[in-house]
């Protein structure tokens, strides 16, 4: 939310200055909540189970360097998701709505990876495009409520996040090809529709994690470079101003809204897609009526990446690391969940480390100026008793 | 006639945590704060109202006696998870939309994390029967016994009563005058001398009061006791800021816009009982999505001319005009 420095200060590159740039107050601000987020998890260990904490807590931090290819393949999905709800958010829109895109994307993806017959080497991108549409439809929901009707899109996204879970979750429990009903849950991928692995045994690792790199790198140069992103800005940072300016704020709303959509909705796509390291079966996915938690988190990635596309690929692979640490800790007693409590506590603090950091920043700043002073006051009264 | 019956005797304990908790949202938003973390507050009350329950069912206390201390329990247990809400959004202005989401993600996932470690289940399993079959001598009244007095929960009345004592605090106090001067126009209210700063700790307090109950009664009137770490409050807590602006942030037309999701949600459980429902055959999953797309039918339509409090979501900062 906080994109307001980032207009001005675009054309300073004084390696002196870097501390006061706006993009180091944010890494701070960044690193901060994660300390706070860390510590309270750390609080809430010790006091679940005093004897193995620290056991655990290492776990947290430096379990996930065990499975390094498993943490950028789980860091794909909230990658995407993060990446839609920072886009928006630089619109000064909130897309908690990603969840049910990504839940729509999926879907699509599903629905052609099984019912549709293509050549390998065609499927699995149709597919991926399928999802890509998918979210789409399900982030121009939010949009046009917001636009034309007024209504909140918080309210919006949420309510279609239940609407499309249902949905999605019906659908696939009515299609006999892709449901296993004794299972509980969807059969087997064809091959053709699976994303090409990277090869590295005993992960599922694959190129999706390549194409959400590429496509946050894409969205930063649209974001800095394009007319489109610079509106996007503008209309986020005041929407009066923008609009008097003679930009179409309706227009942008759905835009944005379905741009997001559309990232969401290749997460889903890369989720289900990925290949499996256990040949001959895929990815399933089971319909118990639960929203994504990819959605979700997502909100995290893109606050923790302070909706920066740069800054979001960076905290999709730290929140994705953390997490494959919260699983290894169920060796020392623990559950994973207790990532999820960490995530949310750097969620709440980022939302004031800023001020946070500010207060504190001022805080150094006088009692150094202070000092500064003093100093100057000494050396003149130095010069004074020279003459 | 007794399928209406049943639906009325259904819907009620089904509107009475929406209603609460929308007159929680109200009391939050027009105080000038957007309490979207009502989710949490609500699996949050529900959480420690069972835990309380869990711990005391053995000791032979009258049912209705442990309903009653475990909405104590539930609603100090909201307002205290409130005040985390109203720290961030009150005193470090932070961004309230964010806060709210922060707040709801962390409960379902602390719920589950004490709970698989101590209980080794998702959630907390009650066994106290809080069902009542027919209340004394009011049961008996014809028609209106039937469909008010029999088959319910006690938290039925406690909801009414609620929405009574809120009535008269918003409309006719002094206290409540000065919540809503803080969300229409902070700096006015200030200017007369209005801390606005503790007004907004005291509205999303009340939120956390009401939520809190409201999440209890919930898990009472829709869960049969218990409370679950994975389906929560299942979004009861969204629905009931879709009923607060439905009902235009007044408590009367919240009051109805409660009963109308209620009745909607309670149908799309009962399908089998309507046998001309029943005969169309229609997908059930349709049915249960039935209360969130009429959200958005509704506030397709009220949105228009919404009569938000003026200043909801935006920090107060003196030095501002």
């Amino acid at each position: 939310m906080e994109n307001r420095g980032n207009l001005n200060n675009k054309n300073k590159f004084n390696l002196g200055n870097i501390f006061k740039t706006s993009g180091f107050s944010t890494l701070m601000a960044a690193l901060m909540a994660i300390f706070l987020g860390l510590i309270f998890g750390f609080i809430i260990m010790l006091i679940a189970k005093p004897s193995s904490a620290l056991a655990g807590f290492r776990y947290i931090l430096l379990g996930g360097f065990r499975r390094i290819w498993d943490v950028f393949y789980f860091a794909t999905p909230i990658l995407m998701t993060g990446l839609a709800v920072g886009f928006a958010f630089k619109m000064g829109l909130f897309n908690i709505g990603a969840s049910g895109q990504y839940t729509m994307g999926m879907y699509f993806a599903l629905y052609v990876g099984f019912m549709w017959d293509l050549p390998p080497g065609i499927h699995w991108i149709v597919a991926i495009l399928a999802g890509l549409v998918g979210g789409i439809i399900w982030g121009f929901f939010p949009g046009f409520f917001k636009a034309f009707l007024n209504v909140n899109e918080v309210i919006t996204s949420i309510m279609f996040n239940y609407i499309g879970m249902f949905l999605v979750d019906m659908w696939i429990q009515n299609n006999s090809t892709m449901y296993i009903p004794n299972m509980a849950r969807t059969a087997y991928l064809p091959k053709s529709a699976q994303i090409p692995s990277l090869g590295i045994p005993g992960s599922n690792v694959n190129f999706s994690i390549i194409f959400a790199i590429v496509i946050g790198i894409i969205l930063y140069i649209v974001l800095e470079k394009t007319i489109f992103g610079y509106e996007l800005k503008a209309t986020g940072f005041n929407k009066h101003a923008s609009e008097y300016a003679g930009m179409k704020g309706k227009r942008n709303i759905i835009l944005t809204m379905m741009i997001a959509g559309g990232l969401a909705g290749l997460g889903g796509a890369f989720a289900i897609l990925a290949p499996s390291a256990i040949a001959g079966s895929s990815v399933t996915y089971e319909p118990v009526n639960i929203i994504a938690p990819n959605g979700f988190t997502g909100i995290a990635v893109a606050l923790l990446g302070n909706s920066h596309p740069l800054g979001i690929i960076l905290s999709a692979i730290f929140i994705s690391h953390i997490q494959r640490g919260g699983t290894l800790t169920s060796l020392v007693g623990f559950k994973p969940e207790i990532i999820d409590v960490v995530i949310a506590v750097i969620i709440y603090f980022s939302a004031f480390s800023m001020i946070m950091n500010t207060a504190l920043g001022n805080f150094l700043k006088r009692k150094f100026r202070v000092k500064k002073h003093k100093l100057a006051e000494s050396i003149d009264n130095n010069t004074k008793e020279k003459d | 006639m007794d399928t209406l019956y049943y639906l009325i005797q259904n819907m009620l304990p089904v509107a009475t945590p929406l209603l609460l908790v929308a007159l929680g949202g109200m009391f939050s938003e027009v105080s000038g704060v957007i309490n979207i973390a009502l989710e949490g507050i609500m699996l949050f009350g529900a959480f420690f109202g069972a835990l309380f329950v869990y711990f005391i069912q053995d000791s032979g206390l009258n049912p209705q006696a442990i309903l009653l201390l475990a909405m104590l329990v539930a609603a100090l247990a909201g307002i205290v998870y409130s005040l985390l809400l109203s720290f961030a959004a009150v005193n470090m202005s932070a961004d309230q939309t964010i806060t709210g989401t922060a707040l709801n993600m962390l409960i379902p996932a602390a719920v589950l994390l004490v709970s698989k470690m101590s209980f080794n289940s998702d959630g907390i399993t009650t066994s106290v029967n809080f069902y009542i079959q027919k209340v004394p001598v009011l049961g008996d009244i014809p028609i209106i016994g039937r469909m008010f007095f029999q088959k319910t929960y006690i938290t039925v009345m406690i909801g009414i009563l609620f929405l009574i004592i809120s009535t008269i605090i918003f409309y006719k106090t002094k206290f409540g005058l000065r919540l809503r001067a803080c969300g229409e126009h902070p700096h006015a209210a200030d200017s007369v001398g209005i801390n606005v700063y503790k007004m907004r700790y005291l509205g999303v307090s009340i939120s956390g009061l009401l939520g809190g109950i409201g999440g209890f009664f919930y898990s009472v009137g829709v869960m049969d006791g218990n409370v679950n770490g994975h389906t929560g409050v299942a979004g009861f807590g969204f629905l009931a800021l879709a009923v607060m602006i439905f009902g235009q942030w007044r408590p009367g037309k919240i009051f109805l816009a409660a009963l109308f999701f209620a009745f909607l949600r309670t149908l799309a459980y009962s399908i089998p009982l309507i046998p001309f429902l029943d005969n169309l055959n229609i997908d059930s999953t349709y049915y249960k999505m039935l209360p969130y797309v009429a959200t958005m039918v509704v506030l397709a339509f009220t949105s228009k001319h919404s009569r938000a409090p003026k200043t909801v979501g935006v920090p107060y900062d003196k030095s501002q005009r």
